[in-house]
């Protein structure tokens, strides 16, 4: 038997969140492939990947941007041969993958943290404040896997063969268009070591800015946000930590001015060490985190950026 | 242009839900239900829309319980037309209420589906794209910004890495995001004239759909809580207890 994992690209690289599915893949038993819909700089960085058997590599321009009306006909066309497909449950993975559940008549299995046997694996429900075990009864299985669950594949020391694959193209109905990205120099928020995180007592955006950044920068941190603070334009969507934001599990979480509503909780909880800056005493985030300093954020921050 | 618009129950997203002592799910008795965040951000999208004069009609429809009425005449109150409810008392995945919209797309023919991008109970996040699927159309999931251009629709997405923008050729299906619109209050005279728009009331043999569930919860429990640490006095301390913990 043999799984397929549908690889997240960044350019002629593999992002970490393939290979924390990579690791998901493997618990489930049997050959590890990979398929990149990507550059070929790429299918040979997928190549490399410890416990990866095969790379499946689609070279038409048609699967550059990872439309879902392109990719999924495309897997679901490779599917003869596996008994599961894996993507992480990022945007693409989550945009892609249900697509290709509903051609093969299965139903998905989101968001994975754990495999429990050969179909069984536990996810989360209701942004994280209950662990279900579910239990498939489909012939094949689609699933996405929230990577901050699983350890990371080493990215090198593999050699698999590289197979190029082919597909209808493109479907005709769908155009990219642009990508605005956000340009930065910082750590990938999902994949970051430490992050600082601000809420809605940071004001505006120059004062989130003016308070957040020197902090991350000290740091070498990350910068994410609650939904109040992207909600309010301080900082821009790909920012939000939370249960329907990014995922995240950092070494180290410093929350600033953010109280901790249940949703942001639901993406940040599961950091190693969360420290926690607000000037109510009673803000929900204190329940959740290891260092509690209960202070204004405006002058505990400068302080805190000065001294660590 | 007809646009269908999807809507679940759910918890009310303001409750902390509590895990059923035997393991077997959520305890949902005399908890607080409201209509999905997600989803109230769709039928305040489709509302624009028809009152921008991109639409003639706005179909709601949901796949539940009984009480699911009351999330359709909320839709209705917020200006709605219309709606349909497929009533079960048993839980319908994804992949099945997937396969009861695309029967009513079948039926209705709308332009646009417009729906939430996940239900806050079981984060699913597929019911859309799968219906995309089935009706082999295309799909502009976690939607912040949705522009009718003619025979297409421009669709800005919420993605990882910023913001994407596709087009799509109608009929499309659209999921919602967060950030798309914040949804109105529906007025005492709305809620009131709603009592007189159409529900239909259907089941999903109607549909030929058959609901038995491809996926079996074995167990339901708490996640693992997280103890809550120590308050410091100061920065100084903060500095010093991040040292001694070798995180920074």
């Amino acid at each position: 038997m043999a799984n397929l994992v549908l690889a997240e690209t960044a350019g002629d690289a593999i992002a970490d969140a393939t290979l924390a599915t990579v690791t998901a893949a493997a618990q489930l038993g049997g050959d590890v492939h990979v398929l990149v819909a990507g550059s070929a700089a790429a299918a040979d960085a997928a190549a490399k990947i410890v416990g990866v058997s095969k790379v499946l590599h689609a070279v038409d321009a048609a699967y550059a941007n990872s439309l879902a009306e392109n990719v999924a006909p495309l897997i679901a066309g490779l599917m003869d041969g596996y008994d599961a497909v894996l993507a992480p449950a990022t945007t693409t993975g989550k945009n892609v993958l249900p697509r290709v559940a509903a051609m093969l008549d299965v139903m998905q299995l989101s968001d994975i943290i754990a495999v429990d046997g050969p179909k069984a694996f536990k996810r989360p429900i209701y942004a994280g404040n209950a662990i279900a075990t579910v239990e498939s009864s489909d012939p094949k299985l689609v699933i996405t896997v929230r990577t901050t669950a699983f350890e990371k594949a080493a990215a090198e020391g593999g050699s698999a063969r590289v197979e190029a694959v082919a597909g209808a193209g493109d479907a005709g109905i769908s155009q990219f268009v642009k990508l605005d990205a956000v340009k930065s120099d910082r750590p990938e928020l999902t994949s970051a070591g430490i992050i600082v995180s601000g809420g809605r007592a940071l004001k505006d955006g120059p004062t989130f800015e003016q308070y957040i950044t020197p902090l991350a920068d000290k740091l070498g941190a990350a910068i994410g946000a609650s939904r109040a603070a992207v909600d309010a334009g301080y900082v821009p969507n790909d920012y939000q930590v939370g249960q329907t934001g990014k995922i995240v599990a950092p070494e180290l979480y410093v929350a600033v001015g953010i109280s901790g509503a249940i949703q942001h909780l639901a993406g940040m909880k599961d950091s190693k060490v969360i420290v926690a800056i607000n000037k109510d005493p009673d803000a929900p985030i204190f329940q959740v985190a290891d260092i509690g300093l209960v202070a204004d954020l405006f002058t505990a921050v400068p302080e805190l950026t000065e001294k660590v | 242009m007809k646009i269908l618009v999807p809507v679940k129950r759910v918890i009310d997203y303001n409750v902390k839900p509590r895990v059923k002592a035997d393991g077997s799910g959520v305890d949902l008795a005399n908890v607080k239900m409201s209509m999905n965040p997600f989803c109230e951000i769709a039928v305040e999208e489709a509302i624009r829309l028809k009152e921008a004069g991109k639409a003639e009609e706005i179909i709601a429809v949901s796949v539940g319980p009984a009480k699911a009425q009351e999330t359709l005449r909320t839709a209705l109150a917020m200006g709605a037309d219309r709606a349909i409810l497929v009533e079960t008392e048993d839980a319908v995945e994804p992949l099945a209420v997937a396969k009861i919209l695309k029967a009513i797309a079948d039926e209705e023919q709308p332009g646009l589906v417009m729906l939430g991008k996940q239900a806050i109970d079981d984060d699913s996040n597929q019911t859309g794209q799968m219906l995309a699927a089935l009706m082999g159309r295309p799909q502009g999931t976690f939607a912040s910004e949705v522009a009718i251009e003619g025979d297409s629709v421009s669709v800005t997405r919420e993605v990882d890495g910023g913001l994407e923008t596709v087009k799509l050729t109608l009929p499309a299906i659209v999921t919602t995001d967060l950030r798309l619109n914040e949804p109105r209050y529906a007025s005492l005279p709305n809620i009131m004239k709603a009592k007189k728009k159409e529900l239909a009331v259907k089941t999903p043999a109607d549909y030929g759909v058959d609901t038995t569930p491809r996926i079996t919860t074995i167990h339901v429990a708490e996640p693992p809580v997280r103890k809550a640490g120590e308050i410091v006095a100061d920065v100084d301390a903060l500095v010093a207890k991040l040292k001694a913990l070798g995180v920074t």
